[in-house]
């Protein structure tokens, strides 16, 4: 247990003491105010447009018009930017040979795994505290549901978790960042559009693809809803490439190098 | 109490085995050499006696843990340098030993004191705030050591702690190594032998994965002794001195090797056991001549290495 939070402090320690958390900090901010400002003018736009049709204002909705588009867009930003975190974690260690030294002290290496585990998901958890002035911005201006933001965040943390899974494991499999980078995003970008071959397939093979798909299971949270479903997929996701990057870890002990 | 019992190990790395059915035993407060050229097998050993990947074959225990079943306690009761280790180079030195107490479970109270501690048994004050990347090679040893000695284990594993470092430093580290050993067990693993016979008692010889030696420095010196060369200098007339010298009892050969204003200098192989020193010189000079030098022809550790570790190959 000392061993995982020694672990987990230094990896924090590396995110904030080199740029890298600042830098990814920094754009991710950037951009997902783009997003929030470009969505808050077509809201306020359609309000415009819609203000003589009052059944049409039914259909205007801060949750749905807002919050929803802008979670689906930042999902496919930590398409980009969650790799990016995730390449360094065990790739570096192993190329720079620190890992060595590493497994040589009293910690297991699931300690290792879960230590930088839960760094990258306290960045990612830090990246989205600080999207809330948008939230409390709606909030002054507009009186919203609150419980859209809440399954939205939820949404989007569980799959940023899952993300970082398949991130580290990419991680362990490799000596160089790139590629391990280069992994985890192509086989994120495959998860996403696998869904796209469900019409062309039967009913059952289509229901599997999609029910694969990671963007599918976020859809219910950006809509507002909280499915089990879409939970345990991804808590599943999560464990089973832990476990994965765990096997990549130990490979070595029943592995020749 | 054997501190590391090592039996039958063996590893190999497909086709090529590493390690080759090794078994010795380190005790408690004994100073190990592990000598080997490079690529011998002794990183391979050190990394399974730190329990990085388990032996194809065998068992290990370290301070009465087998590495297959207490790994963990294993490696608790190890402090390891490896080899041209690499730290963390963006951390300082500071950070990185407080990470390294941190991670070998030392009580939150006690890790300040502990760090005192292997600060000044390794004289690292100076570079306790410095970052990792701006030490030179010498000072990151020695931090390499003091990550190692936090937690005081019992073992203590150098893994060519000399490697790539100036006259000064490795004198420097070799008698670090030495005021280390006393209470600790240690195995130094090295290539080079005057280092190693400094510093340990006893050595291991290994080669190609496989056991060539086990004895004291003093000992494997005494062996090679026994086929005994003595050098020897005279002034007189080549061949009469010849003549003279073979005469002697126990005298296999004489050569001749040097010819200097002083005299003439032979090397006189001598008959497994025997000393004829006095004999030898008193032949000469009874038949007239000057005798210049008379001495055995010293055997150095590395003439025993090169001698243990090339054998096969003539047999």
């Amino acid at each position: 247990m000392l061993g995982f939070l020694a672990i987990y402090k230094k990896e924090m320690r590396t995110y904030f003491t080199s740029p890298v958390a600042y830098a990814i900090l920094t754009i991710f901010l950037i951009i997902s105010g783009f997003f929030f400002a470009n969505n808050i003018f077509s809201y306020s736009n359609m309000s415009l447009n819609y203000g003589n049709f009052p059944q049409a204002q039914s259909y205007l909705n801060i949750g749905q018009s807002i919050v929803r588009p802008l979670f689906q867009n930042l999902a496919v930003i930590m398409l980009f930017f969650i790799p990016i975190l995730t390449m360094r974690l065990i790739a570096e260690e192993k190329h720079s040979g620190t890992l060595k030294l590493l497994l040589s002290y009293p910690i297991t290496d699931k300690a290792v795994l879960l230590g930088k585990f839960f760094a990258v998901v306290t960045i990612l958890i830090i990246m989205y505290l600080l999207t809330f002035p948008y939230v409390v911005m709606l909030f002054v201006f507009s009186s919203p549901e609150i419980g859209p933001f809440i399954t939205n965040y939820l949404g989007i943390i569980l799959m940023g978790t899952a993300f970082i899974s398949l991130g580290i494991f990419a991680s362990a499999i490799t000596e160089r960042q790139v590629v391990a980078a280069v992994i985890s995003f192509g086989a994120l970008i495959m998860f996403w559009v696998i869904s796209w071959m469900e019409t062309k397939l039967d009913t059952f093979s289509g229901k599997v693809l999609e029910d694969i798909s990671i963007f599918n299971h976020l859809e219910n949270f950006t809509k507002g809803i909280i499915n089990t479903h879409d939970i345990v997929y991804y808590i599943l996701f999560t464990c089973f490439f832990l476990f994965l990057a765990l096997v990549a870890l130990e490979s070595r002990t029943w592995r020749s190098k | 109490m054997d501190m590391i019992y090592v039996k039958n190990l063996s590893k190999s790395y497909g086709p090529t085995k590493a390690l080759d059915n090794i078994s010795f035993t380190v005790k408690h407060g004994e100073v190990l050499g592990f000598l080997g050229p490079n690529g011998a097998g002794k990183t391979t050993t050190m990394s399974i006696l730190t329990c990085l990947f388990p032996p194809t074959d065998g068992t290990a225990t370290v301070a009465g843990y087998d590495i297959y079943k207490e790994p963990i306690e294993v490696n608790r009761s190890i402090g390891y340098v490896p080899e041209s280790f690499t730290l963390y180079p963006d951390m300082r030195v500071k950070e990185y030993l407080r990470f390294v107490a941190e991670i070998k479970g030392i009580e939150r109270k006690k890790i300040v004191e502990s760090i005192a501690k292997v600060i000044s048994d390794t004289d690292i004050a100076d570079v306790y705030t410095k970052g990792i990347k701006k030490l030179s090679r010498g000072y990151l040893q020695r931090v390499g050591v003091a990550q190692a000695l936090l937690g005081e284990p019992p073992v203590l594993i150098f893994d060519e702690p000399t490697i790539g470092l100036d006259p000064i430093q490795i004198i420097a580290i070799r008698d670090l190594i030495k005021s280390l050993s006393g209470e600790r067990t240690v195995i130094l693993a090295s290539h080079i032998l005057s280092e190693v016979s400094q510093v340990t008692n006893r050595v291991i010889v290994i080669k190609e994965g496989k056991l060539v030696a086990v004895d004291t420095p003093k000992n494997l010196m005494k062996s090679m002794d026994s086929s005994g060369r003595i050098i020897v200098t005279v002034d007189g007339d080549e061949s009469k001195v010849n003549k003279v010298i073979k005469k002697v009892g126990g005298v296999k050969s004489v050569k001749k090797i040097d010819e200097s204003i002083s005299g003439t200098t032979y090397h006189v192989d001598v008959a497994q056991g025997k000393d004829i020193k006095g004999e030898l010189s008193k032949a000469i000079i009874e038949g007239g001549f000057d005798l210049v030098e008379l001495r055995l022809e010293e055997v150095t550790l590395e003439d025993i290495f090169i001698k243990l570790v090339t054998k096969e190959k003539e047999d």
